[in-house]
């Protein structure tokens, strides 16, 4: 048993949040949140020399191969500065899916420059009428003589917009809701027959939907195995779920702070209002729920590479809805322990309400993974 | 940073095991696995057991007979001895008077009370509360005035009231918090930690009948009580430092994980066995769903503790986020009692108290299991009252942990 980080991780950790402290300002956030595109692509450079978009890329294609522990480091700083840049889509989730393939071609095609931050690759898989299962699959890849026709529709892909490829997920066989038969396509988003509909999501952060039409591919796009591509789906789901909580518990330790700093600073009644009991008590209950958001972030991190599927899944499914509720409280209460303040788009506080509350609304809710956690505690 | 036990642990796991499959007594354990109430010889007749093998004091340290286990060692214990529903430790000797007998008492003092708290010959019982002195402790009032004469020599004459003392009714000894100096600049000054024979002339207990109908608390009166001086720990008027010394080690298990598992099982089994709808009432959305939260709830709860655990492993002793342990491990376990009263339904109306003085008393109506669930969760309210209320626990995460 053993909760220490290796002094590399800690090294890491400093470094990321140095970085973001000098670097990731409120106002250089509020810059890059005002522009067009509303991510930095020299952020992202930035981060890339970092090593971080290597992170979880093996050693093999050019990566560090660092592992959940170090991506949780990774991501509570990041949350702590509410980066807006693609990291958990195209650094975490992306490279796990390419790892968790088994096709060596497209992992030794894609990986390196994903590694060096290059290029960014998008996994285009939730669809509407899902809200974190991941086998409902409707979009169709239709087999042609030379390839495949794509037909069917993507919901709030994070980050679409800023693809230099999509990884599409599609049905070459099976049924809506089977594991079997998902396959997954390389598409540059620029042919024809891709649509996107790009648009901000509550946090600021970038989404779009986007639709296939007739989508022609050759059959060289589609990597892993026809019809397999599942297993590989929901592990690197998996590994994504914990650096997103990892992200909240980021930001649930620093909007704590910050509460607790402006309680400390905000006079009424002649005295700061930290001196209330009755506010005192509820900053305690923030602080009992990020302790136990933590606890739930290690959790997630070790058991999100553990072979066996159905502990892997509990453990997950326990972490994020302690996570979601426990960022839903935080979120709430700090807004209302600012009081009018927190109304503001002005303070950090509106910003980590939001990213919280969308974090809670991403890759499955807490109901959903209550019930996926009582389904997988007492199975039939 | 990974959850696993090391080799030796595992092996130190097994050995527990076995143990508990060889001597825990079965009627004991059943009735520990059945939520029914336990009586003083039944946890006596353990500890007598746990002493034999030498497991008496596990934390102790080895002068004192103690098995001297590190913080990992005693969480696999309570792990485990929960799990097998071995009674819980009552804590008055072995968990509270004893560490301060060893840390600030006299070595004729170590040499009386400790080897008897350890054989389990002496059941001793705390005198703290007082019926104006809760959570604010150091306002007690009952008084020890300094007098001699020539039947006991130097000692204290003891005047007053404690409440809320536990399962005194069977205690041979009771240490007290007692004002030797009323006049004291502040009131945290003037006490001192007296070991005060039960057998002494002057003491009254009268019990006190909770809402559960049981006979658990005491009230305990002194009246001209005489307590040789040899009796006080430390120095006198210096109470206070071993009173928040032991408050300190009254924390060790705090979150109790282990009896919260077996309880979560027992949920379970009842929530198998009532049918709603038809079917069993563990698959339905609703229940499923209250049992699913508190669950994870525990998962979470059992990483914070071995947290909490690694870090004391590491340098020290139990520190103020024992108060998040405490906070969360009672409101789960007043969940879990309160999810299994409401799982029986109609049948946890039907009041069956158990007193721990008439043995069991078997249902007379519904399934057996259903008997002691109301009154064990009319019970479990203290559980967040106790041991400093939750609300105090609060006051010392805002102090301690947060700065305010």
């Amino acid at each position: 048993m053993d909760f220490n980080f290796t002094e590399e991780q800690q090294l890491l950790a400093d470094t990321v949040r140095r970085f973001l402290r000098e670097h990731y300002t409120f106002e250089a956030r509020r810059g890059i949140l005002k522009s067009p595109q509303g991510w930095s692509r020299e952020v992202w450079n930035e981060l890339a020399g970092l090593g971080l978009t290597a992170l979880n890329v093996p050693e093999g294609y050019g990566g560090l191969n660092a592992g959940p522990v170090d991506t949780m480091l990774v991501m509570n700083a990041l949350g702590e500065a509410l980066v807006v840049e693609p990291y958990l889509a195209a650094a975490v989730l992306t490279p796990a899916l390419l790892t968790h393939l088994n096709d060596d071609e497209a992992a030794s095609e894609l990986l390196p420059s994903i590694a060096s931050g290059e290029r960014i690759v998008i996994v285009a898989h939730q669809e509407p009428k899902t809200r974190g299962e991941l086998d409902h699959v409707t979009t169709r890849a239709q087999t042609t003589a030379d390839g495949y026709v794509l037909d069917g529709y993507k919901n709030v892909v994070m980050h679409a917009g800023a693809a230099d490829e999509l990884l599409v997920t599609a049905r070459t066989g099976g049924k809506t809701d089977e594991a079997e038969g998902i396959s997954l396509f390389r598409v540059d988003p620029a042919a024809a027959g891709v649509t996107i509909k790009a648009y901000r999501t509550l946090d600021g952060q970038s989404a779009a939907d986007i639709e296939f039409a007739n989508l022609r591919l050759p059959a060289t796009s589609r990597i892993g195995a026809e019809g397999k591509a599942f297993a590989a789906i929901e592990a690197a789901h998996g590994i994504a779920l914990s650096a997103l909580c990892a992200e909240a518990v980021g930001i649930m330790k620093a909007v704590n702070a910050t509460t607790l700093e402006y309680t400390r600073s905000r006079k009424q009644f002649g005295q700061p209002i930290a001196r209330f009991q009755v506010l005192q008590h509820r900053m305690a209950d923030m602080f009992l729920h990020s302790e136990q958001a933590v606890s739930m972030s290690y959790l997630a991190a070790i058991k999100c590479t553990e072979p066996e599927a159905a502990e892997r899944q509990r453990a997950l499914s326990a972490a994020k809805v302690v996570i979601g509720q426990a960022g839903r409280f935080i979120a709430q209460q700090s807004i209302q322990l600012h009081g009018g303040m927190g109304m503001t788009d002005e303070l950090m506080v509106s910003h980590y309400f939001k990213r919280l509350t969308a974090i809670d609304l991403s890759l499955g809710d807490v109901d959903f993974h209550t019930q996926r956690f009582i389904a997988l505690t007492h199975p039939g | 940073m990974d959850l696993k036990y090391t080799a030796e642990e595992l092996i130190f796991r097994d050995q527990v095991r076995r143990f508990l499959a060889e001597k825990l007594p079965r009627d004991i354990s059943e009735k520990v696995a059945g939520g029914h109430a336990i009586r003083a010889e039944d946890y006596t007749r353990w500890q007598k057991i746990l002493h034999e093998h030498g497991w008496g004091a596990p934390s102790w340290p080895k002068q004192f007979g103690g098995a001297a286990w590190g913080p990992v060692q005693l969480h696999i214990y309570d792990e485990e001895a929960a799990a097998a529903g071995a009674p819980r430790t009552i804590p008055f000797g072995l968990k509270m008077v004893a560490p301060v007998i060893m840390a600030f008492g006299s070595p004729a003092q170590q040499q009386r009370f400790l080897p008897r708290i350890l054989s389990g010959d002496d059941w001793w019982c705390q005198g703290y509360s007082e019926p104006g002195a809760g959570s604010d402790l150091a306002s007690l009032k009952t008084r020890a005035e300094r007098r001699t004469d020539d039947e006991m020599g130097d000692h204290y004459l003891v005047n007053g009231q404690k409440t809320w003392n536990t399962l005194g009714q069977y205690a041979d000894w009771i240490f007290c918090l007692v004002r030797t100096d009323p006049h004291a600049p502040k009131q945290q000054q003037g006490i001192s930690f007296l070991l005060i024979d039960m057998k002494s002339p002057g003491i009254t207990v009268r019990p006190i009948i909770t809402l559960d109908g049981a006979h658990e608390v005491n009230e305990i009166w002194f009246e001209n009580v005489k307590v040789p001086v040899a009796n006080r720990v430390g120095e006198e008027n210096k109470g206070w430092t071993y009173a928040k010394f032991l408050l300190g080690h009254e924390r060790a298990n705090i979150a109790g994980v282990g009896a919260s598992k077996r309880e979560l099982k027992r949920l379970k089994n009842i929530a198998r066995s009532e049918i709603k709808n038809g079917r069993p009432l563990l698959a339905d959305p609703l229940f499923a769903a209250r049992v699913a939260q508190v669950e994870i709830d525990l998962m979470a709860l059992e990483i914070t503790n071995l947290r909490a655990l690694a870090a004391e492993a590491q340098r020290h002793a139990p520190g103020p986020e024992a108060s998040v342990l405490k906070i969360k491990g009672t409101e789960i376990q007043q969940t879990l009692s309160e999810l299994m009263m409401y799982a029986v339904g109609p049948y946890a109306l039907p009041f069956q108290r158990e007193s721990s003085d008439e043995g069991d008393l078997r249902s007379l109506v519904g399934p057996e299991y259903a008997a002691p669930l109301a009154a064990t969760y009319c019970n479990y309210r203290k559980v967040t009252i106790y041991g400093g209320s939750n609300e105090i626990q609060r006051n010392i995460i805002s102090q301690m942990i947060l700065g305010l």
